[in-house]
């Protein structure tokens, strides 16, 4: 039995000016048949208007059981959030 | 923070294939957004390259003003609030770095350019910060000012440029607030601590201005750069609207708007205000702003003294490899 094409992650722009977004993966034997498949397995639908395709072997990923250590420091700093500061509701535009 | 562009080649010339221009123009023209591997005229890779990298710039030499504050902060929270503010402005200069490597211009020669003195950035950022009011002040009105300057370039028509303005933008919010709570605890405290605050906002107040570049009748490129929706408004059209919003925010304060010129047009709906002092402007353009040079001074030994950091990094991804080959 042959072994798997190597897995592609799939990124698709869905309107101008936005960024490309995760959508799911497709198996093939190189870049060019990776965007081809990756065309008709999620742009059938005129879902975007343009296509990344990335090895998912590339991908380095943070890993889960530290995320709580990884973002925790995040969490605590609620300064970092504009609705901490009291400012009086006469004063506008800011 | 937020720089409009300062460095300017003369009249931009575009020696381009006319169909392809008139393509490119159809599609700015239709608001649509261009992406890096988009066909663009050089010109507008170039203006901006420019003005990416210079806002880029003005983030990071941004943090020198401010961080000269951090040990002194008043309290734990205010010590907390500035070191995180700093640390988005870092994080600000490298979204927009990373924007502007999608024009072909790699990291390494930005940063060179800054340290040579051949780049620019924001004129603001060569004023001192005297006193914690000064903090106060930079929150309120640098940031403000750079807020009205960002707001519209969300929709600028450079997408990676536009998408960093987003993230930006929601992050700008905080900085401002927090700078205006400053000014209000100021403006509220002492009679010294008053003081302090109308000082600050004396010395900040037309540097502030000036942040919106050069007044439109001297502002040649203007005309393409709103063509092209790199810009969405005019410099004038933007300070403006700052003058607008801010000096009710000083009159709630109590704080006096140093400019006797400064009278409300009920006709137009705006303020009318002072003539600014466009000598002083285009000296610190010039590199002759109060503390141009110890900012500088700053960057150059910031990025020496991390050298170290960076050759062992490199040392050790070096053995890794020969490890992973061994």
């Amino acid at each position: 039995m042959s072994s798997d094409w190597p897995l592609w992650e799939v990124f698709v722009r869905s309107k101008g000016g936005l960024a490309h977004r995760h959508v799911g993966s497709v198996h093939a034997p190189d870049a060019e048949l990776a965007l081809a498949h990756a065309r008709d397995t999620y742009t059938r639908r005129l879902e975007g208007v343009s296509l990344w395709v990335v090895p998912s072997a590339e991908i380095v990923a943070s890993d889960p059981d530290q995320a709580g250590e990884l973002f925790e420091p995040a969490e605590s700093k609620i300064y970092r959030h504009p609705t901490f500061y009291d400012i009086p509701d006469e004063v506008k535009h800011i | 923070m937020y720089t409009t562009e300062l460095q300017k080649t003369g009249k931009i010339e575009n020696l381009e294939d006319p169909q392809l221009l008139d393509a490119f123009e159809a599609r700015v023209a239709a608001d649509e957004f261009i992406e890096p591997k988009d066909w663009m005229p050089e010109a507008y890779r170039r203006t901006l390259t420019r003005q990416i990298s210079q806002h880029a710039h003005s983030e990071i030499v941004g943090m020198l003003p401010e961080g000269n504050w951090i040990t002194r902060a008043p309290s734990l929270r205010r010590k907390a609030i500035l070191l995180a503010k700093v640390q988005d402005e870092a994080g600000h200069g490298l979204y927009l770095y990373c924007a502007a490597e999608t024009l072909g211009t790699s990291r390494e020669q930005m940063v060179e350019a800054l340290h040579s003195g051949k780049a620019k950035y924001s004129t603001i950022f060569n004023y001192p910060t005297l006193t914690w009011a000064d903090i106060g002040a930079i929150g309120w009105l640098v940031d403000g000012a750079a807020i009205m300057n960002q707001v519209p370039l969300q929709r600028t028509s450079y997408g990676p440029y536009a998408r960093a303005m987003v993230r930006i933008c929601k992050e700008e919010s905080f900085h401002q607030r927090q700078g205006y709570e400053i000014m209000i605890a100021m403006a509220n405290g002492t009679p010294e601590q008053k003081r302090m605050a109308q000082d600050a906002l004396d010395r900040w107040w037309w540097p502030s201005l000036m942040m919106f570049g050069p007044p439109d009748e001297n502002s040649p490129n203007t005309a393409q750069s709103m063509r092209w929706r790199i810009k969405r408004d005019t410099n004038d059209e933007l300070r403006q609207k700052f003058v607008d919003v801010t000096v009710p925010q000083a009159e709630f304060l109590g704080l006096t708007v140093p400019d006797p010129d400064l009278a409300w047009n009920e006709e137009k709906g705006g303020y009318d205000f002072g003539e600014i002092d466009w000598e002083e402007f285009y000296a610190v353009v010039r590199g002759e702003g109060p503390v141009a040079k110890e900012r500088m001074k700053a960057r150059r030994e910031a990025w020496d003294d991390g050298a170290w950091v960076r050759e062992a990094a490199d040392a050790h991804e070096a053995k890794r490899k020969q490890r992973k080959a061994a």
